[in-house]
């Protein structure tokens, strides 16, 4: 690196750029936080759709799952799923609960987690409202 | 070794590359399980090989960052550590809470798991990455503080470098976002874009910082190179890696709900992402051929311009692949992803580690300066398994994610996930093969370890 740049205007333009992104990108989160209103469908998170995102999350769903596309790529999206499966709960909530619980020879399978009605309701409620949160119309199509 | 303080960083090494054995097996089984769906089910599912996988990951990575500083402060401040009674009553804690909660997973259910901590008082767990225990997270939170306080307690009583200090503010960094992890509201999106707040910030922000200081040192040890030389060049690496990484966050933020504009903000700067870790490439290569002295460490060089190319490779080209939100609309968590994912951690994080040990374990173990000839051999021939296998892997996936985006999305008739999943079944069987020769690799890597131990030093 030539002599004319020294050590302590690398320095410097290290803490002044690091410093003035940080502000930047902590003013731009501010600005996301102000329209999440708009996009995060957050009418919908009823008490049902709370315990549905713990029982997502204490069965680890994500461990095989994408959900907006984050997670694992082991199995289907989850974020379109009540689209896919017809705008039904119901029909998310049987697919749940007839999981083999041996599982399929040879196959992937989802494993029999047991869920009581209340947590099955739940999780499906939770999905349905991940469903309805804008983001820029991903996935592409329905299949995820 | 200069210190004797020093060799605390032994067990941290010892411990580091025992949990990478761990990650590597897990990683083979799921492997499998992406082509014999109901292997090892249901006594292992995916989910938890997934978890158990990408946890041992972190966990290792950490215990070798750790070793990494313990090893090189007390070196860089020309003092002996300030506790390290504390630094190894840390080290059993970590292993100690990383073990059981290894074993929570596998041994029970993890909703059983989520019940035994009481998860629901202050629910943390079950989120990518963040899966362990809220008690476990509040140990890692202790072990960070208690580390920290160690390090700077001694940086303040020795000489002050420009390496501990962007050791330290990476560590620093690493433990405050860290806590984002207890943030978890019941809104999705705030969960999403808060989470990120650890993961990105993390490995495509505070670790590049970690990431430089270890390269700049043990460069600094094994090319005689100035230190005025490579203290710039670390600033320089370092700046752009945060005035870009920073902004670059916004590349997640496209399709979880946020406003639109984080599309124009992520692309163009992840779009940047790649440029620290070039100038990383052309710094190692270029201080390596400035070298005034013929380390006998040649081992230890080899890793170390190994990371040099494949974090760029893994961090910068892959990432940038997929980084621009047009493309990304399209590839979003796909095996796109994983392939990003795996040269990246491997080559940027991983290597950096073993780079580390490389450099340092000879002098933990009693030599001057490195290990016999036949050693280092075997570790040169580990090196070069485990780095082509990976990025094997990673081509054999990319073509696996390809294929996806092209049947799954990209298409006027798009099918399922799991048929598509079916067509992709060769490209995964040539990825356990190739996963399959990186645990050789491995293997031989901790043969090097005790393969000509009585025979002399390489000169």
């Amino acid at each position: 690196m030539s002599k004319t740049f020294t050590k302590s205007m690398a320095r410097n333009i290290f803490y002044g750029g690091s410093l003035f992104f940080m502000l930047l990108f902590a003013a731009l989160v501010f600005d996301s936080e102000s329209s999440l209103p708009d996009t995060d469908n957050r009418q919908a998170i009823t008490e049902e759709v709370a315990l549905g995102k713990l029982v997502w999350e204490q069965n680890n769903c994500i461990g095989c799952h994408s959900l907006l596309g984050e997670g694992a790529y082991f199995a289907p999206e989850l974020g379109n799923v009540y689209t896919r499966f017809g705008n039904s709960t119901e029909a998310i909530k049987a697919f749940i609960a007839s999981r083999p619980k041996e599982g399929i020879p040879g196959r992937r399978s989802m494993p029999q987690f047991n869920l009581s009605e209340k947590d099955l309701n739940a999780v499906a409620e939770f999905l349905k409202y991940s469903s309805g949160i804008k983001n820029s119309n991903w996935p592409p199509n329905i299949q995820g | 070794m200069q210190y004797q303080s020093q060799a605390v960083a032994k067990p941290y090494f010892i411990a580091a590359i025992g949990l990478f054995v761990g990650q590597i097996l897990f990683g083979l089984i799921m492997g499998l399980q992406y082509v014999i769906g109901d292997f090892l089910f249901p006594e292992i599912p995916f989910n938890v090989a997934r978890m158990v996988h990408t946890n041992l990951l972190i966990v290792w990575i950490l215990f070798g960052f750790m070793g990494a500083a313990y090893y090189l402060v007390p070196e860089e401040s020309e003092c002996e550590l300030y506790s390290p009674k504390l630094a190894l009553l840390m080290f059993w804690v970590f292993l100690i809470a990383g073990a059981l909660t290894i074993l929570g997973y596998l041994l029970v259910p993890y909703a059983t798991l989520a019940e035994m901590t009481g998860n629901s008082l202050l629910p943390t767990m079950g989120r990518e990455f963040l899966e362990q225990p809220t008690i476990t997270k509040i140990g890692i939170v202790i072990v960070a503080l208690a580390f920290l306080f160690n390090l700077g307690m001694t940086m303040l009583k020795g000489r002050k470098t420009v390496i501990t200090l962007v050791l330290f503010i990476g560590l620093v960094g690493l433990a405050v976002f860290f806590l984002f992890s207890f943030f978890n509201p019941d809104n999705l999106v705030r969960d999403k874009l808060y989470w990120w707040f650890v993961v990105h910030l993390w490995v495509e922000g505070v670790w590049e910082l970690i990431l430089g200081a270890i390269l700049a040192f043990v460069l600094i040890k094994t090319t005689g190179v100035d230190r005025e030389v490579i203290e710039k060049w670390l600033y320089v690496i370092i700046a752009l890696a945060l005035i870009t990484g920073i902004i670059g966050t916004g590349h997640h933020f496209f399709w979880i709900g946020l406003p639109g504009y984080w599309q124009w903000w992520g692309s163009i700067f992840s779009a940047l992402e790649p440029l620290p870790f070039f100038m990383m490439t052309v710094f190692a290569f270029n201080m390596v051929n400035q070298r005034r002295r013929n380390h006998p460490n040649q081992a230890a060089v080899l890793w170390a311009l190994g990371t040099s190319v494949m974090a760029f490779l893994g961090a910068g080209v892959w990432g940038f692949m997929h980084t621009l939100a047009p493309v990304n609309y399209y590839t979003h968590g796909t095996q796109i992803t994983a392939a990003h994912g795996h040269m990246a951690f491997y080559g940027a994080y991983a290597m950096i580690v073993l780079t580390i040990i490389s450099y340092a374990m000879p002098m933990l173990r009693g030599r001057k300066a490195a290990n016999s000839g036949k050693s280092q051999i075997l570790e040169m021939w580990s090196f070069w398994l485990m780095t082509v296998s990976m990025v094997f892997i990673t081509l054999f996936l990319t073509a696996a994610g390809v294929l996806q985006v092209y049947t799954q999305r990209y298409t006027d008739n798009p099918q399922p996930f799991m048929a598509v999943q079916e067509r992709l079944e060769l490209f995964y069987w040539m990825r356990e093969a190739a996963g399959v020769v990186f645990l050789i690799g491995l293997i031989i890597y901790i043969i090097s370890f005790f393969a000509g131990s009585n025979e002399p030093e390489q000169a």
